[in-house]
């Protein structure tokens, strides 16, 4: 299974997305922003960082990089994204993924550990969870509130959109509505959260549960490789 | 061709929380203001466009607004017309006039609050 990471100008959390997708046992390459080729990578990580230093608002000058083309054309083909933090802003304001991420209420920028329920068990991006356990992960982010209509987050909630909340006595760190942390789109194959599971695949970086999601993503890719 | 200058102003869309704004209004009092309150902070861009007329070029500025400096989920935003230069597309900067040049320096501002 391959794994493409998508570099922007910006990112930097890009080595470390490889590192985790590499530990996982994926072939895991870069892909500069500018590329339209995703060198036939099953799984895209739109990793974290300051892609184009946030000017304007975060995610929004990524989302008119070349390569979002392609990573809209391989979403369409049923090919699985995963987008981490800045990763999750551009794929919200490239409209991957329903809302858009705002500054947090605290106004600060928040980097802490959180603790994330998993909604879902049933999803490429969680399968390898075992149901009602919960995970450790770090955010770092200061325009991670989530935004959504109160219509459109009900229509959200009763598809199944919702793949993690925050669910820690941290609680809810950013004044996301009704504590959403990662979404998927209507297809059920993009995912954009804000907490970083590639900073947290190992024992020795304080939680490995990020690998989690990882090795869902693998078992996941491994299936439809077997289906095509 | 002429050279049309706009405005566009973003603001955070009614009954989205505006945080820059409360943090705003809650330093009034640090400066002994107390009768002001509705406090909104929001983006500002200018832009020139060249463009055969008016109508050509407010389009442009239209599919900016909605696309790139704003996001509707979050923003508002209104256009505003600066100016025309007519017939030259290289000197769009006479069009807004000399806004800047003697920037006032306002040393009540604390600085370094946010120790990012």
């Amino acid at each position: 299974m391959r794994t493409a990471v998508v570099v922007f100008p910006g990112s930097n959390c890009d080595r470390d997305a490889l590192h985790a997708a590499t530990l996982a046992g994926t072939d895991a390459i870069p892909v500069w922003h500018e590329s339209t080729d995703l060198a036939g990578a099953d799984l895209v990580i739109l990793p974290g960082g300051f892609a184009y230093g946030d000017y304007l608002r975060a995610g929004v000058l990524a989302r008119f990089s070349p390569v979002m083309g392609a990573i809209r054309d391989h979403a369409v083909r049923g090919g699985l994204v995963l987008g981490i933090c800045n990763g999750f802003q551009v794929l919200a304001e490239a409209g991957l993924v329903p809302g858009a991420l705002t500054r947090n209420t605290s106004l600060r920028f928040e980097h802490r550990w959180v603790t994330l329920s998993v909604e879902r068990t049933d999803t490429p991006f969680t399968r390898a969870i075992p149901a009602g356990r919960t995970l450790r992960m770090p955010i770092a982010h200061g325009e991670g509130s989530y935004v959504l209509p109160d219509a459109d987050l009900d229509a959200l909630e009763a598809r199944g959109g919702v793949l993690f909340r925050y669910a820690g006595p941290e609680g809810n760190p950013n004044g996301s509505a009704r504590d959403i942390a990662g979404v998927l789109d209507t297809g059920g194959r993009v995912c954009g959260l804000m907490p970083h599971p590639e900073r947290a695949a190992e024992a020795i970086l304080g939680s490995d549960d990020g690998m989690l999601l990882f090795r869902s993503l693998i078992e996941s890719g491994a299936r439809s490789m077997a289906a095509a | 061709m002429s050279t049309f200058r706009f405005a566009v102003s973003v603001m955070p869309r009614e009954g989205i929380l505006d945080p820059q704004g409360r943090a705003v209004e809650t330093s009034l009092p640090h400066l002994d203001v107390t009768n002001v309150h509705g406090v909104r902070v929001g983006r500002r861009v200018e832009l020139s466009v060249d463009a055969p007329d008016a109508a050509a070029a407010r389009v442009v500025v239209e599919r900016l607004a909605g696309e790139l400096f704003a996001n509707p989920l979050l923003e508002d935003w209104s256009i505003e017309a600066l100016g025309v230069t007519q017939g030259s597309a290289a000197s769009a900067e006479g069009a807004a006039g000399s806004a800047g040049s003697a920037a006032p320096s306002d040393s009540a501002v604390p600085s370094g609050t946010v120790g990012a």
